[in-house]
């Protein structure tokens, strides 16, 4: 294990976190807000001096980086900023324990919008607007920011291929272009530019900047912390439909928007994981319009309500517009499922990813058929190109750890004495990065009530649904930890 | 600028390794997709897999925007039909085919142009070629050329009883007699750069830029042996031995060839009548006692398994074979290969990407580029010719006055046929030829990067 090499990562990455941070600090000026300024401007000294401490000890760092050490050095580094990045919850006093501030920060990165603040109003907006932007940051990954960075590196070493495929969420994770550092600014600019777009599409509808950025960076990121106690349902239903649509628009594969940008429409119009994502929305929307159909004055109200929930829960956003726990049991459970399958690879959202849904749909099918005609051989096609046998096995190894990691952290929070439902919805919604459950954590309640070994084992969850599992199951592999 | 590298064979991964270090969009194409996803875990490269003559996969990896096509895959024929096909995809696209069959080799050069190609190399040859500078020079360890073959930087080891043993660099030039510069010093498999005070020990590796005119009265004033070779036994009949036997023969070394196949023997003996081949096993020291190997000058082993190749030069190495030469297939530049007495190591691979990064690096910046570039020290450091044109900066001031980057040296200034090795009040002129080695690591694109 090269530890100075991960040292100096991490090292990095705290400076990244300390330059996002001043935006906040601005703000919290601006306003005039003293505790939450000099809250930041303490995270800002701690976190810089950690930087600066950790990068002086790498400094002579030697030795090779593979993928072990990529995949250390992704689940350390989130560990490590959230650590910092929930200081200036706690040091303003905003929130007052530590375990929760460090539950919320994670919430944030991890782009669940999971949250433990029975009200948000009254927090200050620089906190407010850290919190919010936390979701931006880690909606495309502060890792992949860093590969997208100038630095003095040495180019071409193949290790940014391993911090790539463990922070972009999918089974299959390929770079645009030749480049690391282009693929990676490439994604970025495609997560700016929408991002932008949101923001004045919000201003359109007449609600305040620091609103519309806020709530852009939440869509952005499919994290889905509000800025208001009832989330999106105060404002007006223009501005809830241009969530929905944004909503959707970012949990698609990033590399589609790279075709479309090479004008290569033929083959984003082809994809099957987009037609298979876009499917799914389109027929939850129907059945859960039908299913609700009682429970709202108009035609109008049933849509935009059935779009926007079932847009924010399959793209793992957790906005609100409405109650949903409320709803009949047939749309709660399409809900439930769209949970579980989550937004399309490649994109900002969590979940089990519908490519690797529909991977693992055809592969069982495949399976199927190869009990009738034993002898038959047959590639499992995705876009007419066939899959290997190795994706196909590592989805069976992440299906398996994924059920896994739900049941185990079922029973261990189950020690709280919620509800079933409550439970199993909870580890769901976090582990999926989604947010707001069912019953004692849906979306009007919070997480405040859980205990530390709860909120501990959420907490895991949340990066574990977030980094695609491994990076944080390693941590805890003995192997990884003993010298070679 | 973006390259793409057809084949993922030795001398791809190679290539891919040297040109991934100076920030080229590498696409890389081959038919197995495992070793594909290995380099991709390695170096910064797209990789594409499928078939590199077929129009599908140039598509996909994007030959309309590339500027360099490499084609390096096992068989001739299909390197050949990658570029054609390449070339007439994008007719702008520079391409480099690896043909090794010799029987090709003229028909490649006369239709150069309907192939597209604009550089063929044949690594066996290159190889060859390497050999035999060194058989007919013996006493160097390796000889690099520049400036059209007026200047060579050549490395020696310095033994116990060397004349240069425990000599500083400034009291050397009293014994040599000659005008040279010792540019670079490998201790303990660490490349230094010396300064005057710099003491030679025994078991240093020495790096001396020298006019090739000089290099005999080196040799002989430092009382290496300089006798030509007269008799060379080559171990391992493939294609290296073929070009190689026939060179020699040609200038009259008497060659002799071990090969255990029977049918690549029979096949010698056509093509090189006036070389002697036999037929039997090299690892077999009996047979080589019979064949002669205490009296010969120069033992080559160039049979298919490096281990095999090392343990006969060791074997040479303990008879006291004046000059060894070793090729050494996978591991290269290894550090593992300078602790041990086998000789000059070649590496047919290394030999032909080192040429390759050059004719990228002349395309990717057509002014300024260095025309030559040798790696030297175990490839700790770079030798580099560059031309001085009216861009360069710092013309005609003494190079006392420059303030150069650490770790690089003005090794030889040639102003047209006159080569100079300079000192402090050397200057240089536009037209001139610079050779410039560079021991920091970093990639020097152009002669203004050596200056502070």
């Amino acid at each position: 294990m090269n530890l100075k090499k991960i040292g100096r990562f991490i090292g990095q990455i705290l400076l990244v976190e300390v330059i996002f941070m001043v935006p906040a600090l601005i703000i919290s000026c601006a306003l005039k807000e003293t505790n939450a300024m000099n809250a930041f401007v303490a995270t800002i000294i701690c976190t810089l001096s950690a930087a600066i401490a950790l990068l002086a000890w790498a400094k002579d760092g030697k030795g090779g980086f593979y993928a072990k050490e990529g995949l250390v050095s992704v689940g350390l580094c989130w560990i490590v900023m959230s650590i910092f990045g929930c200081l200036p919850f706690y040091l303003s006093r905003e929130i007052p324990r530590y375990i929760d501030a460090y539950f919320e920060i994670v919430s944030g990165f991890t782009t669940t919008g999971a949250s433990i603040l029975p009200e948000v109003e009254s927090l200050s907006k620089g906190i407010l607007y850290w919190r919010s932007f936390s979701h931006w940051l880690g909606g495309m990954g502060v890792l992949v920011f860093l590969l997208a960075m100038p630095s003095s590196d040495k180019a071409g070493e193949g290790y940014t291929m391993h911090i790539l495929r463990a922070e972009s969420p999918g089974p299959d994770v390929g770079k645009l272009v030749p480049r690391m550092k282009t693929t990676a600014r490439i994604l970025y600019g495609i997560y700016v530019a929408i991002t932008v777009l949101n923001i004045l599409f919000l201003l359109i509808g007449r609600i305040p900047l620091f609103d519309a950025v806020c709530t852009a960076m939440g869509t952005a990121g499919t994290g889905g912390f509000g800025i208001k106690n009832d989330s999106i349902a105060g404002y007006s239903p223009y501005v809830q439909n241009v969530c929905t649509v944004f909503m959707l628009l970012f949990g698609v594969n990033f590399a589609c928007y790279y075709m479309l940008l090479l004008k290569n429409i033929k083959d984003v119009i082809w994809d099957e994981e987009l037609r298979f994502y876009l499917g799914l929305v389109f027929a939850s929307i129907v059945l859960i319009a039908w299913n609700i159909r009682g429970y709202y004055d108009t035609l109008e109200e049933v849509i935009r309500h059935s779009a926007f929930q079932v847009a924010t829960i399959i793209t793992t956003t957790g906005f609100a517009t409405t109650d949903f726990d409320k709803w009949p049991s047939f749309s709660k459970a399409i809900l439930l499922c769209l949970m579980l399958i989550g937004a399309c690879a490649g994109s900002t959202g969590g979940g089990f990813k519908c490519g690797r849904a529909l991977l693992h749909i055809k592969n069982m099918l495949r399976n199927i058929r190869a009990m009738i005609h034993p002898n038959k051989i047959s590639a499992v096609r995705i876009n007419n190109v066939p899959v290997g046998e190795k994706p196909l096995n590592n989805i069976n190894t992440f299906m398996a750890s994924y059920v896994g990691i739900v049941i185990i952290s079922f029973l261990i929070i189950s020690l709280d004495g919620f509800s079933t439902t409550t439970n199993l919805s909870a580890v769901i919604a976090c582990f999926n990065n989604i947010g707001p459950g069912f019953d004692a954590v849906g979306p009007t309640c919070n997480y405040s009530a859980y205990g530390i070994l709860s909120k501990l084992v959420l907490i895991i969850d949340m990066l574990a649904g977030r980094l695609e599992i491994f990076p944080i199951l390693v941590l805890f592999s003995r192997s990884t930890w003993k010298h070679r | 600028m973006k390259i793409i590298v057809a084949g993922d064979g030795k001398v791809g991964q190679t290539l891919i390794r040297e040109l991934s270090d100076e920030k080229y969009d590498l696409i890389l194409i081959d038919t197995n997709p495992d070793v594909l996803a290995s380099m991709v875990e390695k170096y910064d490269v797209l990789a594409v897999c499928g078939n590199c003559a077929s129009m599908d996969v140039l598509e996909k990896a994007g030959v309309d925007s590339a500027d360099l096509l490499i084609a390096v895959t096992s068989a001739d024929e299909i390197n050949m039909l990658c570029c054609m096909t390449a070339h007439g995809m994008n007719p702008d696209l520079h391409t480099i085919a690896r043909i090794r069959n010799p029987e090709y080799l003229e028909q490649v050069y006369a239709m150069s142009d309907q192939f597209g190609l604009s550089m063929v190399f044949n690594p066996e040859k290159q190889a060859a070629v390497e050999i035999d500078r060194l058989i007919k020079f013996p006493g160097f360890l390796q000889r690099d050329t520049f400036a059209k073959g007026r200047v060579e930087i050549v490395e020696f080891r310095i033994g116990r009883d060397s004349k240069l043993c425990d000599i500083a660099l400034n009291d050397m030039y009293a014994i040599i007699k000659c005008k040279v510069l010792v540019c670079a010093v490998v201790r303990e498999g660490k490349a230094l750069a010396p300064d005057g005070n710099f003491v030679l020990h025994e078991g240093d590796k020495i790096y001396v830029t020298a006019s090739t005119d000089t290099l005999a009265a080196l040799l002989k004033n430092l009382d290496i042996i300089t006798h030509k070779a007269r008799r060379v036994i080559i171990c391992g009949g493939g294609k290296i031995s073929y070009y190689l036997a026939e060179e020699l023969v040609n200038s009259g070394v008497e060659v002799q060839i071990i090969e255990k196949d029977l049918e690549k023997c029979k096949r010698l003996a056509e093509q090189l009548p006036k070389a002697c081949i036999v037929n039997g096993d090299a690892s077999d020291q009996s047979l080589l006692e019979s064949e002669g190997l205490a009296g010969c000058d120069a033992l080559v082993t160039l049979t298919g398994m490096d281990e095999l190749n090392m343990v006969i030069s060791l074997y040479g190495n303990s008879q006291k074979i004046p000059q060894i030469i070793t090729k050494i297939d996978r591991v290269g530049n290894s550090q593992i290969l300078h602790d041990l007495p086998i000789g000059s190591t070649i590496c047919p691979k290394e030999l032909c990407s080192g040429n390759i990064v050059r004719y990228v690096r002349a395309i990717q910046n057509q002014k300024g580029a260095a025309s030559t570039i040798h790696s030297i020290a175990g490839g700790q450091a770079e030798a580099l010719e560059f031309i001085v044109d009216e861009n360069t900066l710092h013309c005609n001031e003494p190079l006392k006055n420059l303030k150069i980057k650490k770790g690089v040296l003005i090794a030889c200034i040639n102003h047209g046929s006159r080569i100079e090795i300079p000192g402090g009040d050397s200057k240089f002129r536009v037209g001139d030829n610079l050779i410039v080695v560079t021991a920091n690591g970093k990639v020097l694109y152009s002669i203004n990067e050596i200056f502070e």
